[in-house]
């Protein structure tokens, strides 16, 4: 290791608060939490053992170097760490500079790797029209039987053996759009709130019905909700992955598109976006344009079982007589659990559906190995997450799994093999409704 | 210590030895793998050793030391790294023995009340295997979600229980230990009483990792309490609260925890726990009491009783287990929580006979005032254990100067007041220059000798707890 002893030259790590790595007293509280930590008991898989590499490059005791840079890509970014740390370290901000530093420097770099990340960062989810687009071919794909006869021609081969592996996962894209199903403006019958709603990105892809049942959960509890038409992705995809300057871009073209003023909250459906969207502020701090109105709407975001507590929301009415017929656990999604320290909420959700019986899931809290991309980058790791987490569920018994993430979505749907469902605690409460009016109209 | 007999580096042939002892993969020493093994749970003690070293069998165990013997090379035995007094710090170029892949429970024996495990096994861990046997390990580290009991022995850990159930020491009843010379003796048994020859195991608890590598250890356990009570009890003064616990054990009561926070501890931790501490009280009691229920039911409001006594402005008792269990992981919590105020956390742990605890805790306070230092004082104070806690900044070296002169005279308070300068971290490289003062007869000297006597070559943990210089 030579003699470096500088970090001028770092972008983004150099411009982070020396305090912010000094912070961690490396007292070791963090690791029993960390997934890979549990998995390797070696150090620099630990939150501690990045953050002590961190602290080298940052006193320039050590260079980003490959291995610094293969060690940030096996840290999940589930920031269950966060959630066991008392110093309060603010690992997420430290996790993404170290990130877009590492992709500054070049040391893990490759063409593919380039192709790859110029395509899905700087294309697809970019270009809300172009994500669309390739949405619509590939349910073109699913839809009209080409999938089938392509697997089994076994032209897939051609493809590197994770690709061809994660085939089967695709998810499968609806007909249609979350624009197709919520329009421009939606009233309530009585209207208390108004509140922009986020319809994501991959959300509104595969789960534009979570997006129209929160907006139905929404307008039942007297929400007027606002849905801008074309809202691409937050960035919490590029600013997770080390692009930075992409996630300001995606976050001031996000903030353009709502009225702050005019809005009570900007409601989010999806954990990994909201623990992005929350923090808006960090991101833009350096932007004098933007700086006040991410303060704001920072301060304005809101997961929806959050907004629905907060507002105190109409529990459906109870069905006379009757025990709940289903059973249900709760899988934390780890940016609502550690990233947002939502826990209680959905829960609560839950628990006010009549027939609906709650069981407790065993860590809860730990993460499915969805986590952003890691399954596509990490599938190893990502698979034995899956395992543990789905082994936790079957033995709960329920039927239902409810999460608010749609990566746990689908890493839960695709592990669980057709065993059981996997619902968003708004997709069960907006159901409740549904059904109660359905007794309503009946009687 | 001699000096290596061949360089030892990562072309060496001392080096492909080791990979060939543990295999290649359990040999670390890239920079990016060295750098995470460079300190503890301290604040500023940091070295890189030339490699870690990860075992996975106690013979392997064996070899190493030997091999470390032969060619006289340091090596710093460690667990979790979770210490806090640099006693597993490396050694500059040194090994690094890490025991975390030893974490096997071999044997729970509800015959005996024992529990038999290999060193890697974590804290916490031991007392769940005990659980369904209607047993318990008493012992609980701040640490001990993660500390290993490898770490606990060696550095004789407390924790919050200290007072009615002892500490590290009162559990073990056997281990197996590699010596310096690589041979393995097993020292101890599952007998309650047992006189033959010198009580060996003895020797080896506390001693950090600088007589020998403890491999397996014998555990006694204990029946599970039937019943707990936890009562928080909140003050306006240091003083009355000090005076509080003094008057409980007055009384003879002896409740399991007697754990105190000051104001700025509170709020930290509340900050991070949210359990509902009081953050505006000067003081705060954690009491705790445990055994059969209608002994708990009395002892729990003789307590309350004797705290409103003594000037206490609340007694709120748990609402429900978990809310008594949530209580107490907070209090674990106190001492990284504290890091959220400054930069940098320095921990003492001083501890004295328990009738002088009021006047070590006001000077604390004073001495905090004369060198205007941010101080926090926590601690379990059912055992005299204080841990006062400087809240600085290691880049600020004209404060630093401040702390060394403030901890030095804790230092010399304690000692003057009949006390230890290390309660339960034990002394490592942060307590090692102010040791002298506290031994200033033959006993210091007595250590050193064992130490000779038991490690000739000097490679076990060489650098803590004290220098081996050749003039003595």
């Amino acid at each position: 290791m030579g003699e470096v002893k500088s970090n001028r030259h770092l972008r983004h790590m150099g411009d982070l608060d020396y305090s912010v790595v000094q912070q961690c007293m490396h007292c070791g509280m963090c690791l029993p939490s960390c997934p890979t930590y549990l998995e390797t008991l070696q150090e620099r898989n630990s939150p501690r053992g990045r953050i002590a590499l961190m602290r080298a490059i940052a006193d320039g005791d050590l260079e980003v170097t490959k291995e610094f840079g293969e060690e940030m890509y096996y840290c999940l970014g589930c920031l269950a760490c966060t959630t066991a740390c008392p110093a309060g370290v603010d690992y997420p901000q430290l996790f993404e500079k170290a990130r877009a530093e590492i992709e500054d420097s070049g040391v893990i770099s490759s063409p593919e790797r380039r192709f790859w990340r110029w395509l899905t960062l700087r294309q697809l989810f970019a270009k809300p029209r172009l994500l669309r687009a390739v949405g619509r071919m590939l349910r073109l794909y699913q839809a009209s039987g080409v999938s089938a006869l392509v697997r089994r021609s076994g032209l897939l081969r051609i493809l590197p053996e994770h690709l061809r592996n994660l085939e089967p996962s695709t998810p499968v894209v609806r007909r249609h759009f979350s624009d197709q199903l919520i329009r421009g403006i939606e009233r309530p019958d009585k209207q208390q709130y108004r509140v922009g709603m986020l319809t994501g990105c991959v959300q509104d892809l595969v789960f534009s019905e979570i997006n129209r049942d929160t907006v139905e959960v929404l307008l039942e509890n007297g929400c007027e909700v606002v849905t801008p038409r074309r809202q691409g992705c937050c960035g919490s995809l590029h600013a997770h992955n080390g692009d930075l300057a992409q996630a300001a871009v995606q976050a001031r073209r996000m903030m353009d598109q709502f009225d702050l003023d005019s809005l009570d909250a900007i409601i989010t459906n999806a954990a990994g976006c909201g623990s992005h969207l929350k923090h808006f502020s960090t991101l833009l701090k350096d932007d004098d344009l933007y700086r006040e109105r991410a303060i704001q709407w920072d301060f304005k975001v809101r997961d929806i079982s959050e907004w629905l507590v907060s507002i105190v929301f109409r529990r459906p009415a109870e069905i006379a007589g009757e025990a709940p017929g289903r059973t249900v656990t709760y899988h934390e999604a780890c940016h609502l659990c550690h990233g947002q320290g939502i826990s209680l909420q959905p829960r609560e959700i839950l628990r006010a559906i009549p027939d609906l019986k709650l069981v407790e899931l065993a860590n809860s809290t730990h993460c499915c190995g969805s986590a952003g991309v890691y399954n596509i980058t990490q599938p190893e790791q990502a698979a034995k997450l899956q395992e543990e987490k789905i082994a936790c569920i079957v033995r709960t018994g329920a039927s239902v799994v409810a999460t608010a993430n749609p990566g746990c979505h689908l890493q839960i749907q695709n592990g669980l093999k057709g065993q059981g469902e996997v619902k968003h605690p708004a997709s069960l409460l907006a159901e409740a409704y549904r059904a109660e009016r359905k007794r309503e109209g009946g009687t | 210590m001699k000096a290596p007999a061949t360089p030892f580096s990562t072309d060496s042939s001392v080096f492909l030895r080791l990979q060939e002892i543990v295999g290649p993969e359990n040999v670390l020493s890239a920079p990016e793998d060295l750098i995470p093994y460079g300190f503890d749970g301290t604040a500023a003690l940091k070295k890189k050793a030339l490699c870690v070293v990860l075992p996975r069998t106690a013979e392997s165990v064996a070899e190493l030391v030997k091999l470390a013997s032969q060619e006289s090379i340091p090596l710093v035995t460690r667990g979790s790294g979770t210490g806090l007094s640099g006693g597993s710090v490396p050694v500059e170029g040194g090994i690094v023995l890490c025991l975390v892949h030893l974490n096997r429970i071999l044997e729970v024996d509800p015959a005996n009340l024992t529990l038999l495990c290999e060193t890697g096994v974590i804290t916490k861990a031991i007392d769940d295997a005990a659980l369904p046997h209607g047993l318990f390990y008493p012992p609980d580290p701040g640490s001990m979600k993660i500390s290993t009991i490898g770490g606990n022995v060696a550095n004789n850990s407390g924790g919050l229980r200290g007072l009615k159930y002892g500490v590290t020491r009162d559990y073990v009843m056997g281990m197996e230990v590699v010596l310096p010379s690589g041979e393995t003796a097993w020292l101890g048994s599952k007998c309650v009483k047992d006189v033959a020859g010198y009580s060996m195991k003895d020797l080896f608890i506390g001693s950090e990792g600088t007589l020998g590598v403890i491999t397996k250890v014998l555990l006694k356990l204990v029946p599970r309490p039937k019943a707990r009570r936890t009562l928080l009890a909140s003050f306006d003064s240091m003083e009355a609260a000090a005076r509080t616990v003094s008057r409980i054990i007055e009384e003879k009561i002896i409740p399991c925890t007697l754990e105190f926070l000051d104001r700025k501890t509170c709020a930290s931790v509340e900050d991070f726990a949210r359990v509902g501490l009081p953050t505006h009280a000067a003081a705060v009691v954690l009491m705790e009491t445990d055994g059969h229920a209608s002994v708990v039911e009395e002892e729990a409001s003789a307590m309350a009783v004797i705290a409103r006594e003594n000037g206490a402005i609340s007694v709120e008792a748990a609402t429900d287990e978990a809310h008594a269990v949530r209580l107490a992981t907070a209090r674990r919590s106190a001492f990284s929580a504290l890091a959220r105020i400054r930069p940098t956390t320095i921990l003492e742990d001083v501890t004295v006979p328990r009738n002088r605890l009021v006047e070590i805790v006001a000077f604390v306070e004073e001495v905090a005032a004369r060198h205007r230092l941010e101080m926090a004082t926590f601690g379990h104070f059912g055992d005299g254990n204080v841990h006062p806690t400087i809240l600085t900044d290691e880049t600020d070296h004209e404060e630093m100067e401040r702390v060394e002169l403030a901890l030095s005279e804790i230092f010399d308070k304690t000692i003057a007041l009949g006390g230890t300068i290390t309660g339960e971290h034990g002394v490592g490289l942060a307590k090692k220059p102010f040791l002298p003062r506290q031994f200033d007869d033959a006993s210091y000297k007595l250590m050193k000798q064992v130490k000779r006597a038991l490690d000739p070559e000097g490679i076990l943990n060489p650098g803590k707890i004290f220098d081996l210089d050749e003039a003595e």
